[in-house]
């Protein structure tokens, strides 16, 4: 029974885009498709699974879908077939895709990642209908409860009707802006598996392995889109890390303390080849600056041997497109370890603090850098902020171990 | 699909204004009604007078109570509005992103209900 299920939600996505098109509305496709699976539930353990359960589950859907909507589907397929055909709107070359079904899930994608909603609802929208997670995994994800991610895809879907979102891929003019939507939700589910906010568990792997799956599809849909081949050199690139992030307690490994033997080759291999693919075209961009950067440090056999002056670089040159509190951060860091604490802190102090209200990480990071300044009372004092607001127990300990480590420093 | 775009900038800024300043947004919020006349999407646009000319009405328990000026006093206040019509929100984004005050304020785009 647990492989259909992972067969459902495997084909929720081509599926439930191919339905949006026909019925016209992401509640009647969402609702139709689970109509059909319950009716696969029924029919396959006496008739086998079909061959083809893509198309059974489609076709069932399709037609419970009319018969629900009665003869209001023809007016209600009316308006996206028009809005499809608005010679102004295609920038995806529909003869290079394999199927129609690709560009079904592509304006489904975009439609899920459209700026009107916050970043929050795209990343659960799409994880719902192109990930084909439930609420409940999806609550889970975000830490809240499962009422308020359940109210939050109701509200996202009435949005999406009551505001008029359109389902369509945007005009060649609008896709860079739009793509990048869409390329940041992909990497807000791949960080929501990387470094979970709360909870014992510093790695959620399958929501990594959700939003790799999502840029590879992407990847193949848009070739020539550096950005988008830059996303899954990234993804590839930070992944190949999961094995060594945490220790058999459950613990926060950081990157310089890592087992490099235990980074995943062939993942760095493949990340590596495909940022320089992306590079060949000659339009980079944040998340190819980023692969850039995760690359260095892929390349590096030991982390003394980390090309940090190369890194503070990129970080410059991704801050200046990029200018949000979480790069500046990083960037500090990076202008700590090429260019001493002192450094660092100054780059940080340059910082809007209070962007970092609600996170440990920028205290943290302050707390690290005087550390290595040897300031050590500042540290403390940092650290001990740092702790307040750490939602995440591996990342805990870290931090209350540092803190140790200093007060005995001071004497304490 | 109809839009209300609301435009709401603070009245703060327009009093700080030059003259030629205020002279130039008037030339362009023309500029902008002429453009949406043009694409055949406005319904009806009009300017607001400032919001100390407002008057709010609220009848609670039965009596009804006139209060002088807006029903809150808020940092920016709504300084005008266009009612479109345009196929869908990517079409209202576009319009309200050329309103002159997008730069200084804030323009809501809020979709008219439809029933039925």
């Amino acid at each position: 029974m647990s492989d259909l299920a992972t067969l459902f939600k495997r084909e929720a996505g081509p599926v439930i885009a191919r339905l949006v098109r026909l019925l016209g509305s992401l509640p009647a496709a969402e609702d139709a498709f689970h109509d059909a699976c319950v009716k696969a539930l029924e029919q396959w353990p006496v008739s086998g699974v079909p061959a083809q359960p893509g198309a059974w589950l489609a076709t069932v859907a399709r037609n419970r879908g009319f018969d629900v909507s009665g003869s209001a589907h023809a007016a209600l397929a009316e308006p996206l077939e028009a809005a499809s055909n608005a010679p102004t709107r295609e920038a995806i070359d529909l003869d290079r895709l394999d199927s129609g079904v690709d560009d079904d899930q592509l304006r489904l994608l975009f439609t899920c990642c459209h700026p009107a909603l916050s970043a929050q609802t795209q990343v659960a929208l799409t994880l719902r209908t192109l990930g084909g997670l439930s609420t409940t995994e999806i609550a889970r994800a975000f830490h809240e409860p499962e009422a308020t991610t359940a109210q939050r895809l109701v509200r996202a879907k009435s949005k999406i009707r009551g505001a008029g979102i359109p389902y369509e891929v945007p005009s060649r003019e609008a896709l860079p802006a739009r793509l990048y939507s869409v390329l940041t939700t992909i990497y807000l589910v791949f960080n929501e598996g990387y470094s979970a906010a709360e909870g014992e568990a510093l790695l959620r792997d399958n929501l990594c392995r959700e939003a790799i799956r999502l840029a590879r599809w992407l990847h193949a849909t848009l070739p020539a889109e550096p950005e988008v081949t830059g996303l899954l050199a990234l993804l590839l690139l930070q992944h190949s890390r999961a094995e060594a992030r945490v220790d058999a307690k459950g613990d926060v490994v950081l990157l310089e303390d890592q087992d490099r033997d235990r980074w995943s080759a062939q993942a760095i291999a493949e990340g590596g080849a495909l940022l320089d693919a992306a590079l060949e075209l000659k339009q980079p961009g944040p998340y190819q600056l980023q692969a850039a950067i995760a690359a260095l440090h892929a390349a590096a056999p030991t982390a003394a041997q980390t090309d940090w002056r190369q890194i503070a670089l990129l970080y410059n040159s991704l801050w200046q497109r990029v200018d949000t509190p979480t790069v500046g951060l990083n960037r500090a860091a990076a202008i700590g370890m090429a260019w001493g604490p002192n450094e660092g802190l100054d780059a940080l102090s340059r910082l809007d603090a209070s962007h970092f209200e609600l996170s440990h990480w920028f205290d943290s990071a302050r707390a690290d850098l005087l550390r290595r300044a040897k300031r050590y009372a500042e540290a403390a004092v940092a650290y001990d902020q740092a702790l307040t607001r750490v939602r995440n127990a591996p990342e805990r300990r870290y931090l209350e171990k540092r803190l140790g480590e200093v007060r005995a420093l001071l004497g304490l | 699909m109809k839009y209300l775009i609301l435009i709401n900038d603070p009245e703060t800024a327009w009093s700080k204004m030059a003259k030629s300043d205020s002279d130039a947004m008037m030339g362009q919020y023309f500029k902008y009604t002429e453009e949406l006349k043009a694409a055949k999407v406005l319904l009806v646009g009009e300017a607001l007078q400032p919001v100390h000319t407002a008057t709010t009405v609220r009848i609670r328990n039965g009596k009804t109570v006139n209060t002088d000026g807006p029903f809150a006093e808020t940092k920016e206040q709504l300084g005008g509005f266009y009612l479109i019509e345009v196929p869908n929100l990517d079409e209202a984004l576009k319009w309200a992103a050329k309103c002159p005050s997008a730069t200084i304020g804030s323009i809501e785009v809020r979709p008219v209900q439809v029933y039925g």
